[in-house]
């Protein structure tokens, strides 16, 4: 009923082929983008902004370039987080050697830096995949971590070994720093998501994408169809790559504002990432937003949430609940929905479809 | 090198003694992949849980014996409640399923851990179980080696533990059906091979040498929460040992203890120190790229 497929036609190619062919879809993301451009900036309070909004567009960017390589692609990773580190730090060094080029244009480099990075590692995945990659990630994660710590130039020789994020300005505003307003950032992060998820959408809906699937599926008939896998798997890591180096970059310069960066880009936040994109939907660009919103705002939803039902739960007990929740939560994911939070929306959706009448 | 035999010695003996314990780590893997086709990530958050269980109820006024026969208990019906809950109904599952359903288990144990017995590092009772202390002072090529005796007891204790599990999985009925669950899961139970019964056993014994593990390692250092970090080094001891060899375990876990403490001690200080914490994935990774199934492993491998 609400959602009517039926009477809509079409007449082109270009029409069928449509992200959002139905009218409902397209409805829906105008409402969402309205929603997250005007509703949120002008009645969130900027406790809401700067810690339950930021980090959520964050996750969700990087969640997107894990599921590129884990959903999309099949290779897993546990390395997500020190990609995510090597943008940060790229984009650092960017903007100490040029201060006056556009901020933005050095976030969207510096994932670049991290795509190279990417595709070292990814390598050894022409010769080895599953847990085998799994540890050939590991490595990634655990060396960059050391370097980010013992390399003094990357981070300026400072002498608390910290990244300090300086002031850049966007149109006369600061979007960087202590004087940037959480609204301007979140504007800055918002704008990015949203261009580099429509990027990755169009990439995973076009040929690239659909090598990445047959990859994914069965790379022998992958091969045989003459997809070539080297350059898939390489693609995947450099694509998955930019993806995370841009939100780590975005991470630290318009979430954190410097601080311990090394201990940031800690393999606790490469499962994190993991974890969403699970929870979320494995090969669902929707899905990495579900469970980045999911696993971003379950601590702090149950740190106020249920002191405000009644339940008493101190600081640390909710820690632990909520370590023992994502755990279990993973489980039950994976026996009961192994598609994720993605395939429940899916299900809502085709029961919208037959509402009220359900056959 | 030379100019410091004593030293060298200190070194590969300190190296050893961590392969050992990464060894013991690798060892809980090698027996559940073995006997299952399961990766266990949780074995090392398993570790730490035994380790932790043992000294909470320590703690909590039980005499240290019952404590570990206790914690024996509190891992088996671990064993039982993960075959229930977890593995059961994942069943002929794509590996790489199973292997994300052991994350979960990782993180609901810190959690279960932490709120049931605080996330405090915490003292191993090791004198209450009559394990050795102090060290032992060895004059070797003109300098003093000191070799803790706790060390000592270590490797006496993984050697034992390895020939019994060797001689398990070699000699009994439930080693062999062990093997031929791990081969194919629908084969086992098509002659008649109980799967649940199968992966409770495995999975207690995996919990036992967990129990052994988090008990030496827990006298050399505190128990606490960041074993599970160092226990990531166990992966790469398997790749070098092979997934399924429980002699390649030791000898995996030797060589990268020692391969790891010798890099840190001649090399480590041209790069600023510190790379200890990934020399070990980059001996496994260039390791890989000639040998795939490892020094030990089984020759069928899925690669590309």
């Amino acid at each position: 009923m609400l959602y009517r497929e039926a009477g809509q036609y079409k007449s082109t190619y270009s029409a069928d082929m449509a992200v959002f062919p139905l009218r409902e879809d397209r409805i829906g993301i105008a409402v969402i983008l309205a929603t997250a451009l005007v509703a949120i900036p002008f009645f969130g309070s900027d406790f809401f902004i700067a810690s339950v909004m930021i980090p959520f567009l964050v996750f969700s960017l990087a969640a997107i370039g894990l599921n590129i390589l884990t959903g999309y692609t099949g290779l897993i990773s546990l390395g997500t987080a020190a990609f995510m580190g090597v943008g940060a730090y790229a984009c650092y060094k960017l903007t100490t050697f040029f201060p006056n080029v556009n901020i933005i244009v050095l976030i969207l480099l510096s994932g670049l830096f991290s795509a190279g990075i990417g595709v070292l590692f990814g390598l050894p995945s022409l010769r080895i995949k599953g847990f085998y990659l799994a540890v050939a990630t590991l490595a990634a994660q655990f060396f960059l971590q050391w370097a980010f710590v013992r390399v003094p130039w990357l981070f300026n020789y400072n002498a608390s070994g910290a990244i300090e994020v300086p002031q850049r300005t966007l149109f006369g505003l600061p979007v960087t720093g202590a004087a940037a307003t959480p609204e301007t950032r979140y504007f800055v992060c918002l704008g990015l998501v949203v261009v580099l998820t429509w990027f990755a959408s169009n990439l995973v809906h076009g040929k690239l994408g659909r090598s990445w699937m047959a990859v994914r599926d069965m790379d022998i008939a992958a091969e045989l169809m003459g997809i070539k896998l080297l350059n898939a798997k390489l693609m995947a890591f450099a694509v998955s790559s930019y993806f995370a180096g841009v939100a780590g970059a975005m991470m630290i310069f318009f979430w954190y504002g410097g601080g311990e960066a090394a201990d940031v880009f800690s393999i606790r936040l490469s499962f994190n990432i993991l974890f969403m994109v699970i929870i979320g939907g494995l090969g669902s660009l929707i899905g990495s937003f579900f469970g980045a919103a999911f696993l971003s705002i379950l601590p702090t939803a149950l740190k106020f949430g249920l002191p405000a039902l009644g339940i008493p739960l101190a600081g640390a007990a909710a820690e632990h609940v909520t370590f023992m929740l994502v755990g279990a939560l993973i489980i039950i994911f994976l026996i009961v929905e192994p598609h994720g939070l993605a395939r429940l929306w899916q299900i809502g959706k085709q029961k919208l479809r037959t509402w009220p009448f359900p056959y | 090198m030379a100019q410091a035999p004593d030293l060298l010695v200190q070194t590969i003996w300190e190296g050893l003694v961590s392969g050992v314990l990464y060894a013991l780590i690798a060892l809980g893997f090698v027996l559940i992949f073995k006997a299952s086709g399961v990766f266990n990530f949780a074995q090392g958050i398993m570790v730490v849980f035994a380790a932790l269980t043992l000294v909470g109820l320590y703690e909590k006024g039980v005499p240290a014996f019952l404590a570990v026969i206790i914690t024996l208990g509190v891992m088996f019906a671990l064993a039982v409640t993960i075959e229930r809950v977890v593995l059961r109904p994942l069943v002929n599952q794509p590996d790489i399923i199973l292997f994300m359903a052991t994350f979960g288990i990782t993180y609901f144990l810190i959690g279960f851990g932490e709120a049931l017995f605080g996330g405090n590092p915490k003292q191993m009772i090791a004198e209450q179980l009559f394990l050795p202390k102090g060290a032992l002072d060895l004059q070797i090529l003109g300098g003093l080696v000191s070799l803790q005796k706790i060390d000592i007891a270590a490797a006496v204790i993984a050697s034992l533990m390895i020939a019994a599990l060797a001689a398990f999985f070699q000699y009994t009925r439930i080693g062999r059906a062990l093997r031929a669950v791990a081969d194919s899961h629908k084969a086992a139970l098509s002659v008649g091979i109980s799967l649940n019964q199968i992966w409770v056993i495995v999975w207690f014994t995996a919990g036992i040498v967990a129990l052994i593990t988090g008990i030496m390692w827990g006298a050399r250092s505190d128990v606490s929460f960041a074993l599970e970090i160092v226990a990531l080094k166990a992966l790469p001891v398997l790749i070098l040992g092979g997934f399924t060899s429980i002699p390649g375990a030791i000898v995996g876990g030797l060589i990268i203890g020692i391969g790891e403490k010798l890099g840190e001690f001649y090399w480590g200080p041209l790069v600023g120190g510190g790379i200890e914490s990934w020399l070990a994935y980059f001996i496994a990774l260039g390791f890989l790229l000639f040998r795939p199934q490892g020094l030990f492993g089984d020759k069928i491998i899925e690669r590309i």
